[in-house]
Order: structure tokens, then C-alpha cells, then sequence
């Protein structure tokens, strides 16, 4: 259960990246997950509202997109999503896998926020 | 009031990830070869690395321990009896290690007067495969106590290893361990990975471990 400091993480970058709107609230935040991240996303979201109590991220929503694992295959040069995780084999010929291509992705694709009269700082206003 | 996307594409470990490569780049540079171990609790991980060291130390290397635990420093004193230096890492509740202490308590160790250093993780088999240590060579540990099929239900930490190992082969036969299984499944999650088949009761196995150990420093050195 590594998923509390996770989202402990994700809650560090986006107050980071949100210094410079100021009074901006975060009303939903995206991630990208591959399928071999080690994370779940029923904990993400559960620690997600704790993580979040108290910061401009309290009452947002977390989306978790899943990306599923993709190989490249050394034998026929294909690459391809394996059909499940207990098998590293190419979806094509049926070859064992090793050369990972997708689904160790842990990242904050991005935030969406919504700004009050003030403006991005040192920004003129934008319409 | 007006809704806006800000982009970010940031990886959320992105500072264990930073420090770690940080870390490989010391290791490489001062010679010496990394490997972390990683398995459940009571795989039989600090039995394997009181032999280990002691093999190692027997032959002329110079090996070093960090051990990872939640709590207590008996795996540190377990492992020191071998004569190697061992620091003890309690991570107080953290059920993995990361860079970061790692990095800490490394302080003051002489890195280039080492051939191996070994990080026994602390025994979880999900969250440590997300946290680069800076290691050269992560070993995932089996044994033969604990279900052929445990690379199946953990197949994010199994494909992550560079080489894996079934410990506890002296209760095999008990266990009724089926070994052709174990290594299919290993296989099925990690294709062409190294498998080693050891007891650090008996000793069997270990003279391979050792082989493959220095190779490993003589390829590393060459990369
Ligand atoms: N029979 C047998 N027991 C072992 C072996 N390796 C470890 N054990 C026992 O398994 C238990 C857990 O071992 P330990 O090294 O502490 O596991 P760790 O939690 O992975 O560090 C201890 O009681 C050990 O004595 C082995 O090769 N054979
Ligand atoms: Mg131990
Ligand atoms: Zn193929």
C-alpha cells in the first residue's frame, strides 16, 4: 500500500504547477497508469480524498486512465497489447516478450482548474 | 470564472526516479555492482544474503548490505556477522524502500572500495517494483514454500527483475514444490530470465549464484 504516498506526490506537483494561477481551484486531475504500475486504483481514489483535505485539490475528481501493456516483439517486429499479464507473449506470433514498450507509465497528464477574476500571474489578460 | 486544462505530463515519482539515476551514476563510477532483492516477507532473503556475503568475503570480495525493515535492526546484526558492513534501513511503516534513504545512508561508506552492495527491500511484493534504487540488477526471490504461482499474482514485480531466485530448495521435496510450474510461470511473466534454485541451509545453488554474480561485475564493468 505505497498509494497514499502516490497520491501524496501527485498532490506536491499539481500545488507546484499551481503557484502561477493564483486563487485557481483544481476541479479534476488525470492520470496515466500502466497496467504494470503496482497501483490500484480503488486505493488511488480512496487515498486521493484524504491526500487532498485541505489543499486547492479538496473536492476534485481523480480520472485513472489505464494504459494497457504494450510489447514489441523481437521475432516477427510487431508490437502489441499482450492479452493478459500472466502471459508475456506476442499477441502475433506467440513468441515470449521482454522488450516493454507501454504500461509502466505512473504520471499527472494534466489538471484542469478554474480561475477567478486574477489571471495567470505575469500574464496579461487573456479574453 | 473560466475552466482551463494545464498540461503536465510529470511522472509522479519523478524525484525517486531523479535521485535514483543520480545514485547508478555513482555506483558506476566508483565500480560497483548494485543489486536489489525483492520478495515477500520471510522469502528467505537475509538467510540468502548472510550466505552470499559470507562466500563472497570468503573469496577475497568485498561486499556490503543495506537491509530494509519497518522496524527492529535484527537482519542488520544477522547479516554483519558475516564481517561485511550492513547498515540497517527502518523505514517506520513504509513498505518499500526509496532513493532517497537509500542515498542517506550511504553516508560516509567508501563506495569505491566495494565490488558488490546488496539492498535487501523490504518484503512486499507489489509497492518496491515502482522504486528504482539506482540498482543494476534486481532480483525477485521465490520460495518454494510459498505457491508456484505467486510470479502469476505478482507479475509486476516478477517482470521487473533481472534474475530470480527460489530459496528454501531444501523443502522442496515437504512442500511437494513443483519446480517445472514455479519456472513456467517465472518464464510466462519474465521471458529469459536468469532462474537460480538455492537453499541457504544446505548451500545448494550457491556456487552458480556466485559464478553469475562475477559475471555480472565483469559485464558491468565493460558497460
Ligand atoms: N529450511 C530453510 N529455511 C530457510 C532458508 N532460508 C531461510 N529460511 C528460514 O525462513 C525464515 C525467514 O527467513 P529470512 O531470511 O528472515 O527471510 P526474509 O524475511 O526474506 O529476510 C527463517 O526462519 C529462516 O531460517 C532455507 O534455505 N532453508
Ligand atoms: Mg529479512
Ligand atoms: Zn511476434
Amino acid at each position: 500500500m505505497h498509494e497514499l504516498s502516490i497520491v501524496s506526490s501527485i498532490v506536491d506537483s499539481v500545488t507546484e504547477s499551481l503557484a502561477v494561477y493564483h486563487g485557481a481551484r483544481v476541479t479534476e486531475v488525470r492520470l496515466r497508469v500502466g497496467a504494470l504500475a503496482a497501483v490500484v486504483e480503488d486505493s488511488l481514489q480512496f487515498c486521493y480524498g484524504i491526500a487532498t483535505e485541505g489543499t486547492s485539490l479538496e473536492g476534485s475528481k481523480l480520472v485513472v486512465q489505464i494504459l494497457p501493456v504494450i510489447v514489441h516483439c523481437a521475432a516477427c517486429g510487431a508490437d502489441g497489447e499482450i492479452e493478459s499479464l500472466q502471459s508475456f507473449s506476442c499477441p502475433h506470433c506467440g513468441e515470449p516478450v521482454s522488450d516493454l514498450r507501454q504500461g509502466r507509465e505512473l504520471e499527472v497528464e494534466s489538471f484542469e482548474i478554474e480561475e477567478g477574476e486574477i489571471e495567470k500571474a505575469g500574464e496579461a489578460v487573456t479574453p | 470564472m473560466t475552466t482551463r486544462i494545464v498540461e503536465l505530463r510529470q511522472g509522479i515519482l519523478k524525484k525517486n526516479d531523479e535521485l535514483a539515476r543520480g545514485l547508478r551514476q555513482r555506483f558506476t563510477s566508483a565500480g560497483v555492482l548494485v543489486l536489489n532483492l525483492v520478495s515477500s516477507p520471510g522469502t528467505g532473503k537475509t538467510a540468502f544474503l548472510e550466505r552470499t556475503l559470507r562466500d563472497l568475503l570468503a573469496r577475497g570480495s568485498r561486499a556490503a548490505a543495506l537491509v530494509g525493515d519497518l522496524e527492529t535492526d535484527n537482519d542488520a546484526r544477522r547479516l554483519a556477522a558475516s564481517g561485511a558492513p550492513v547498515r540497517q534501513i527502518n523505514t517506520h511503516g513504509i513498505c518499500h524502500l526509496e532513493a532517497e534513504m537509500v542515498a542517506k545512508h550511504l553516508e560516509g561508506w567508501d563506495l569505491a572500495g566495494l565490488d558488490y552492495l546488496f539492498i535487501e527491500n523490504v518484503g512486499n511484493l507489489v509497492c518496491p517494483s515502482s522504486y528504482d534504487l539506482g540498482e543494476a540488477v534486481r532480483v525477485a526471490l521465490l520460495s518454494v514454500t510459498e505457491g508456484e504461482d505467486k510470479p502469476l499474482k505478482y507479475p509486476t514485480l516478477f517482470n521487473s527483475a533481472d534474475a530470480a531466485v527460489i530459496t528454501k530448495i531444501d523443502l522442496a521435496g515437504p512442500c511437494e514444490f513443483d519446480r517445472e510450474a514455479a519456472l513456467k510461470n517465472i518464464r510466462a511473466i519474465r521471458p529469459g530470465i536468469r532462474v537460480f534454485e538455492t537453499s541457504a541451509k544446505t548451500g545448494a545453488g550457491m556456487a552458480e549464484w556466485l559464478e553469475y554474480l562475477k559475471e555480472l561485475r565483469v559485464r558491468h564493468a565493460g558497460s
